[in-house]
C-alpha cells in the first residue's frame, strides 16, 4: 500500500468534515495530475464512508464522485468492476446517499472500461432500488444520461435485458414534467423504438407514457437560459410516436380525438405527425381506422379555419393515400387503397357538379391530394371525375363557372404529373387528355378572356407533360395560339397566349417552325403596311417567347433580323420604339436558348455580323443625307443592341472569342471582312474624332468586349485601351464619350491584378490635370472617365480606388462638377445595366458597397462639417445617394449614426436629396431604433412639413413615412396624434390620386391609434 | 360582438374581389389633376363585416350605386345587406360613414342610405342621415371599439 499522503488527508477531511466543495476539485486535479490514485483516495475515505451518519457517508461518497467524473477516463476495468459493486450497493443505503451514488454511476457508465454484464446489473439494480420520479431535477436527468450513454455503448446487453428494460424506463419516466428532462427521456424512448429493442407485452405503456404528452403545449418562460423550444419538443416527440408501426393502433384513434380538438397548434401537430407516421405503415395498420382518419381530414378541408392546417391535411391525404398505393396485398386481404379512394371520391366527386359550385375547391384539393400520391390513384381518381367534369363544363353557360372548371381541370393535369410513372403513362394519357384538349380548345374559341387565359394556362400545363399531346392536337393549339395573338385585342389574353407558346415551343418545336414563325413572319411584313402597332409588338415578342430551342431559333432570329433591315432601308415603315423591341426580343432569346454549338454559331455568325453592319451601314450613310436618316442611328436602337451582343458574347461563349477578335480589328484597322452585305469603304476610322454617327458605335465595341469571360484574352488590347482614353477624354458626344469610359473601365476590371496600374495612373494623372484647369472645356469628358474607372476598381477591392475617391469627395467641393460628382455617387453604388455587373462576367467583390460606405462615411461626415453653407447640399446628396444604395440590414444598423444628418437632409431644399432621404428612412421606422425615438420631434415636424412639398412623389414618400410612424410604441406617437392627423386632412383634397390614396391610408391608421378597438 | 355564437347568415355568398386600380400614366404625371371618383370612393370596400372575416366587396354588400360628385362636393353611397332583416345594417351604415369621415377632404357632404327595397325597416336611414346622432354614436366608446375593428 502506497504511503497515504498528509494532503490528501486533510483534503478528505476538509471536504466531508469542514463542508467545503471547492475541496472536491482540488482532490481531482490531484489525482489527475498523479500526485494520489483513485484507490488512495478510497482508502483516505475509508472512515467517512463507514461512519454511522448517513450525511457523512454521503458527503463521502459525493467526493468520490465528483472525482470520478474528471477521471472516468484513466481507471482500469478492475477498478471499475469494483466501483460499480460498491455504488450498486450503496443504492440500498439511506435515501440521501442516492443522489451522489447516480452521478458516480453516471461517471462510470462513461469509461470505456466497463466490463461485460456491468450495465445489466447497473440498470437491474436501478431500477429496483430508485424511485426516479421521487428524485431531485438534476437526478432525473443523471438517471436519463445514464441510458443515453449505456444504449450508445452497450447496446447489445441492453437488449439481452427484452422487455424489462422497457418497463424499467417506462417506470423511471412516468409522470416526468420538466421539458429538459423530457427531451432525454424522448430520446430514450426514441432510441428503443428505432433500434429495435424488444419491447414485448410494454409497446402499449411505452406508448401511453410518452404520447400522454401529446400534442405538445409548452411554452418557454421569459429569458430561459435553457433554451428549449416547443418545435423542439414536438419534433423530439414525433419521432417516438411515428417511429414504429406497433403504435399505429394507438396513435391513430389518439390522432382522430386530437383532431377534434378547438386549439390550433393541436390540429397542426396532429395533421404533421400523421403525414410522418404513415410513411412506415402498412394497408393492415391502417385498415380499421380509414374511415376515421377520413372524415376528420375532409372536415379539416372543408371547414378550415387556416391555410396552414388546410395544407397540412392535405400533405397527410396524400402521405395517407401513398402509404396504401405501396402496400403489396395479399390473396386474401381486400383493396384498401379502392375502398379508401371509394370513400373520397363518394364524399367529394359530387361536389364538383353541384350548381352552386360552393364546395369545389376543398373537394377538388382533397381529390387532387390524394391523385398526387400514386400512379394507381391518379388513375382511378382521374378517370372517374375527368369525363365528368369535362361533360360539366359543356352543359354550364356562365363563364365564370366555366373558368372554375377549367382551373379545377389544370390542378387535376398538374398533380397527377407529380406521379408520372414511366411504364404506366400512356395509358392514363388516352384516358384524358383527348378529352381535356378539346375542352381547351373549345374554351380559347369562347369570347370571354379570364376564359381564353385559364385556357392558355391549362393547355401550358398539358404541353409541360411530355407525351401527353399528340400531333394533331398540337397542329390544332397552334393554329388558336396563332389567330389569338394576331386578332385579340386584350393585353392579359396576350400575355398569356405568349407565355402558353413559350412552354409549348419547348416541348413540340416542329410545329412551331413550320407554321407560327411563317405566320408571323408575314403578319409584320404585311402590317408594316397597315402599320397596326398593337399586332406587330405582340408577334415580335411571341417571337421571342418560342425560340428555346436551338431549331427555332435558326428560323426566328433571321426573321427580326429582316425586321432591322427593312427598318434600316425604309425609316417609315417601323418606328424607332419598334426597331427598339425587335431587339429587345433579339436580346430576350439569347438570355433563354441554351449555349451549345448551334445557337452559338447562329448568334456569332449570323446576328452580331448583322447588327454590326447594319449600325455601320446607317452610319456611313447619314453622313450624307441629312432628312433621310436611319432609325438605327438613334441612341434608343443602339442602347437596345447592346444588350443583344453582350448576352450573346457573356453567355453563349463558343464562339465568343472569334467575335471579340472580328469586332476589335473592326474598330482599331477598320477591317470590314467579315460583315455580310459588304460594301464598305476600305478604311473606316471608328474611334478618330470624326462623326458622332461613327464614333457612338464605340457602345457596341464595349457590348462586346466587355462582356467575355475572363478567360478569354483580346487581341492589341494595350492599343484599344490607349484609343479608348483618347476618345473619351476628347470626343464631344455624350454617348461616344460616355461609351469608350465604360469600355475604358470595363477592360481595367478584368485585367489581372498589378497589369492595369499604368494605365490607371496614366489615367488619374491625365483626368486630374484636366479637372484641375477650371476652364478646360472637357472636364464633364473627364469627369465621366473618373468615376467609370473608379468604379471598375471599387468592384474588385483594387489599392488605387482609394486616391480615385479622394479625388471624387474633393469634387463636391467644386462650383461646377459639385452637382454631378453627388449624383455620380448613386452610379458608383448601383449596379450598371450593360457594363461591370455579374452577367458580364466583371471581377465583382461582394459587400463592395458596405466596405464603401465604412470606409468613406467618416469622410463625408467630416467633409459636410467643413464645407461652406452653400456645398452641404452635395454632401447631404451624396451621402443620400449612398446610404439609399446600401442592403436594409445595413442601412438599419448604420442609419442611428447618421440620423442627425439625415435630419439635416430632410430640411434641404434640393427635391432629389429629399426624396432619396425619404426613401431612406422609410425601411428603418418599420423598425425604429432607439435613437429615433428620442428625435421624433424633429422627425415629425419635418414630415409633416414635406407633406405640403410642390413635388407629388416626395408627397407621396413622406406620407409613406407618417403611415410608417403610426407603427411606434404607442405612447411614445400618441402626443403627436392631433397633430398629424390635421396635417394629414389637406393631402385628402390633393389634386394627384396617388397622393390621396396614401393620404387615406396614413390617416386610417393614426386614427386607429389610441382609439378603443384600435391599436 | 352583438352577433355572438350564432351568426344571423352563416353561409353568405362570396364574391370575388376586384383588383387594384391599374397605374396609369396620368396619375404619374404631376400636371395633371385628378379627380376624386367613383372607384376611388371605392376603398369603402375593404371595410370588415362585423359577423364574418369577409370583405364588404367580398359580401357585396356595397354595389356599384357610388354617386361621387368632385365639383358640388357631394357623395352618396347605397349599401345591401346581405338579408332582409340584418340587425348589423346600422353599424355597416355607420362604418361606411365614418370611414367616409376620415378619408374624404371635410367639403364633402356624405349621404350613406340603404338601397331601397332591400331591408325590413329602413329606420337606419335616418340614424345615419342624422349628424347628431352620429356624432353621439361615436363618442360611446363601445361602439367606436365596434367601428375601428371593422375599419382595420
Amino acid at each position: 500500500m502506497a504511503a497515504e499522503s498528509p494532503l490528501l488527508l486533510s483534503l478528505v477531511e476538509e471536504f466531508v468534515s469542514g463542508l467545503q466543495d471547492t475541496k472536491a476539485k482540488d482532490t481531482a486535479t490531484g489525482v489527475k495530475d498523479g500526485q494520489f490514485t483513485v484507490l488512495q483516495l478510497v482508502e483516505a475515505l475509508g472512515q467517512s464512508l463507514t461512519s454511522s451518519q448517513p450525511h457523512t457517508r454521503a458527503r463521502g461518497v459525493q467526493l468520490l464522485s465528483e472525482v470520478l467524473q474528471d477521471n472516468y477516463g484513466a481507471l482500469t476495468e478492475r477498478e471499475v468492476e469494483l466501483l460499480l459493486a460498491f455504488y450498486e450497493n450503496r443504492l440500498k443505503d439511506h435515501y440521501v446517499i442516492t443522489p451522489p451514488v447516480l452521478r458516480g454511476l453516471l461517471a462510470l457508465t462513461k469509461s470505456r472500461k466497463l466490463p461485460p454484464g456491468s450495465a445489466v446489473s447497473m440498470l437491474r439494480s436501478v431500477f429496483q432500488d430508485v424511485h426516479v420520479q421521487s428524485l431531485m431535477l438534476a437526478e432525473r436527468a443523471c438517471v436519463y444520461n445514464m441510458l443515453i450513454n449505456l444504449m450508445e455503448s452497450r447496446e447489445d446487453e441492453l437488449k439481452g435485458l427484452g422487455a424489462d428494460f422497457v418497463f424499467g424506463f417506462v417506470q423511471s419516466m412516468d409522470g416526468e414534467r420538466d421539458p429538459r428532462n423530457l427531451l432525454l427521456a424522448f430520446q430514450i424512448a426514441g432510441n428503443i423504438v428505432l433500434r429495435g429493442y424488444s419491447m414485448g407485452k410494454f409497446t402499449e405503456e411505452l406508448f401511453e407514457v410518452t404520447s400522454c404528452y401529446f400534442p405538445i403545449d409548452f411554452s418557454p418562460p421569459p429569458n430561459d437560459p435553457h433554451g428549449i423550444t416547443k418545435e423542439e419538443l414536438i419534433q423530439a416527440l414525433r419521432a417516438v410516436l411515428t417511429g414504429t408501426p406497433k403504435f399505429a393502433e394507438f396513435l391513430l384513434p389518439l390522432i382522430i380525438e386530437k383532431l377534434d380538438s378547438d386549439v390550433q397548434s393541436a390540429k397542426l401537430d396532429s395533421l404533421q405527425t400523421l403525414a410522418a407516421s404513415v410513411g412506415q405503415y402498412e394497408h393492415r395498420d391502417l385498415a380499421e381506422f380509414l374511415e376515421g382518419l377520413w372524415s376528420s381530414l375532409r372536415r379539416e378541408v372543408f371547414q378550415t379555419s387556416s391555410e396552414k392546417i388546410e395544407a397540412a391535411a392535405l400533405t397527410a391525404v396524400t402521405a395517407l393515400t401513398s402509404c396504401l398505393s405501396r402496400s403489396v396485398l395479399n390473396s386474401d386481404s381486400e383493396d384498401s387503397l379502392s375502398s379508401f379512394l371509394v370513400l373520397v371520391l363518394r364524399d367529394c366527386k359530387h361536389h364538383l357538379f353541384e350548381p352552386d359550385l360552393k364546395l369545389v375547391w376543398p373537394s377538388a384539393k382533397l381529390l387532387q391530394a390524394s391523385c398526387s400520391a400514386s400512379y394507381r390513384a391518379a388513375h382511378s381518381i382521374t378517370s372517374a371525375v375527368v369525363p365528368p367534369l369535362v361533360e360539366q363544363y359543356n352543359s354550364r353557360t356562365q363563364c365564370s363557372d366555366r373558368r372554375t372548371l377549367l382551373e379545377v381541370a389544370q390542378r387535376f393535369i398538374q398533380s397527377t404529373a407529380s406521379c408520372q410513372s414511366v411504364d404506366h403513362g400512356e395509358e392514363r394519357v388516352c384516358l384524358t387528355a383527348d378529352s381535356l384538349c378539346s375542352l381547351v380548345f373549345s374554351a380559347l374559341s369562347e369570347s370571354n378572356s379570364s376564359l381564353q387565359i385559364t385556357a392558355a394556362s391549362v393547355l401550358t400545363s398539358l404541353a409541360q407533360q411530355p407525351g401527353l399531346l399528340l400531333d394533331s392536337d398540337i397542329e390544332l393549339a397552334v393554329d388558336h395560339l396563332t389567330r389569338l395573338l394576331l386578332t385579340d385585342e386584350d393585353e392579359r389574353v396576350s400575355a398569356a397566349v405568349v407565355e402558353c407558346a413559350g412552354a409549348l415551343a419547348e416541348q413540340h418545336p416542329a410545329a412551331f417552325i413550320t407554321k407560327l414563325i411563317p405566320t408571323l413572319k408575314k403578319e409584320i411584313e404585311s402590317s408594316a403596311l397597315r402599320s397596326h402597332h398593337a399586332v406587330r409588338q405582340r408577334c415580335l415578342s411571341a417571337l421571342a417567347a418560342v425560340s428555346i430551342r436551338a431549331s427555332v431559333v435558326m428560323e426566328s432570329a433571321p426573321v427580326l433580323l429582316d425586321v432591322l433591315c427593312s427598318a434600316h432601308a425604309d425609316p417609315n415603315c417601323f418606328s424607332v420604339d419598334e426597331v427598339a423591341r425587335t431587339c429587345l426580343s433579339l436580346q430576350r432569346i439569347a438570355e433563354r436558348v441554351q449555349d451549345g454549338e448551334d445557337t452559338s454559331r447562329c448568334f456569332h455568325d449570323v446576328v452580331v455580323p448583322r447588327l454590326l453592319s447594319l449600325a455601320l451601314q446607317a452610319a456611313l450613310q447619314s453622313d450624307g443625307s441629312s432628312d433621310h436618316r436611319s432609325p438605327l442611328v438613334e441612341e434608343e436602337v443602339l442602347s437596345a443592341m447592346v444588350p443583344v451582343i453582350s448576352t450573346a458574347c457573356s453567355r453563349l461563349k463558343t464562339f465568343a472569342e472569334q467575335t471579340a477578335s472580328r469586332v476589335v480589328s473592326l474598330f482599331l484597322d477598320g477591317d470590314v471582312s467579315f460583315l455580310p452585305d459588304n460594301s464598305f469603304p476600305l478604311h473606316v476610322q471608328l474611334l478618330q474624332d470624326s462623326s458622332w454617327r461613327q464614333t457612338q458605335l464605340v457602345c457596341l465595341l464595349m457590348a462586346c468586349v466587355c462582356s467575355l469571360p475572363r478567360s478569354v484574352a483580346l487581341p492589341q488590347e494595350e492599343r484599344l485601351l490607349s484609343e479608348l482614353e483618347e476618345l473619351s477624354c476628347s470626343c464631344r458626344h455624350p454617348l461616344s464619350y460616355t461609351s469608350a469610359a465604360k469600355c475604358f473601365a470595363g477592360l481595367v476590371n478584368k485585367k489581372p491584378q498589378g497589369a492595369s496600374e499604368r494605365q490607371v495612373f496614366g489615367v488619374i494623372k491625365r483626368v486630374s490635370s484636366e479637372l484641375d484647369r477650371p476652364s478646360s472645356p472637357l472636364r464633364t469628358q473627364a469627369f465621366t472617365l473618373l468615376i467609370w474607372v473608379a468604379k471598375a476598381l471599387l468592384l474588385r477591392y483594387h489599392p488605387l480606388f482609394s486616391a480615385l475617391t479622394d479625388k471624387l469627395f474633393s469634387l463636391l467641393d467644386d462650383a461646377l462638377l459639385g452637382p454631378m460628382a453627388a449624383d455620380s455617387f448613386s452610379l458608383l453604388m448601383s449596379d450598371s445595366a450593360d457594363v461591370l455587373n455579374r452577367g458580364c462576367h466583371a471581377d465583382l467583390r461582394i459587400m463592395y458597397r458596405q466596405r464603401f460606405f465604412s470606409e468613406n462615411s467618416a469622410k463625408l461626415v467630416q467633409g459636410f462639417n467643413a464645407a461652406p453653407q452653400e456645398k452641404k447640399a452635395n454632401y447631404l446628396k451624396a451621402l443620400s445617394n449612398i446610404v439609399n444604395k446600401l442592403p436594409k440590414q445595413v442601412q438599419v444598423s448604420e442609419l442611428p449614426a447618421l440620423l442627425s444628418l439625415l435630419l439635416e437632409a430632410l430640411t434641404c431644399t434640393d427635391e432629389g436629396v429629399q426624396l432619396s432621404t425619404l426613401s431612406c428612412l422609410q425601411p428603418v421606422l418599420i423598425n425604429p431604433p432607439q435613437v429615433l425615438i428620442q428625435q421624433l420631434e424633429a422627425l415629425v415636424s419635418r414630415l409633416l412639413a414635406l407633406i405640403g412639398s410642390p413635388a407629388m412623389k416626395i408627397r407621396v414618400a413622406s406620407i409613406r413615412c407618417v403611415l410608417a410612424l403610426s407603427c411606434f410604441p404607442a405612447h411614445e406617437v400618441l402626443p403627436f396624434r392631433s397633430r398629424v392627423l390635421r396635417a394629414l386632412a389637406p393631402p385628402l383634397d390633393d389634386r394627384k390620386r396617388l397622393v390621396r390614396r396614401e393620404a387615406v391610408q396614413a390617416r386610417a391608421e393614426w386614427f386607429l391609434l389610441g382609439s378603443p378597438g384600435g391599436r | 360582438m352583438s352577433g355572438g355564437v350564432q351568426l344571423e347568415n352563416a353561409n353568405p355568398v362570396i364574391f370575388q374581389r376586384s383588383v387594384d386600380r391599374m397605374l396609369t400614366a396620368s396619375e404619374e404625371d404631376e400636371d395633371v389633376h385628378d379627380p376624386i371618383d367613383d372607384r376611388e370612393i371605392f376603398l369603402i370596400r375593404s371595410i370588415n363585416d362585423p359577423e364574418h372575416p369577409l370583405s364588404l366587396e367580398e359580401l357585396n354588400v356595397v354595389e356599384q350605386v357610388r354617386q361621387v360628385n368632385d365639383t358640388e362636393s357631394t357623395v352618396s353611397v347605397e349599401f345591401t345587406p346581405t338579408i332582409p332583416h340584418c340587425s348589423m345594417a346600422t353599424l355597416i351604415g355607420l362604418s361606411i360613414k365614418v370611414k367616409l369621415l376620415r378619408s374624404l377632404p371635410d367639403r364633402f357632404k356624405i349621404d350613406v342610405h340603404i338601397t331601397p327595397g332591400t331591408h325590413a325597416s329602413e329606420e337606419a336611414n335616418k340614424q345615419l342621415a342624422d349628424k347628431e346622432r352620429v356624432a353621439a354614436a361615436l363618442e360611446n366608446s363601445s361602439l367606436l371599439e365596434v367601428v375601428n375593428q371593422c375599419l382595420s
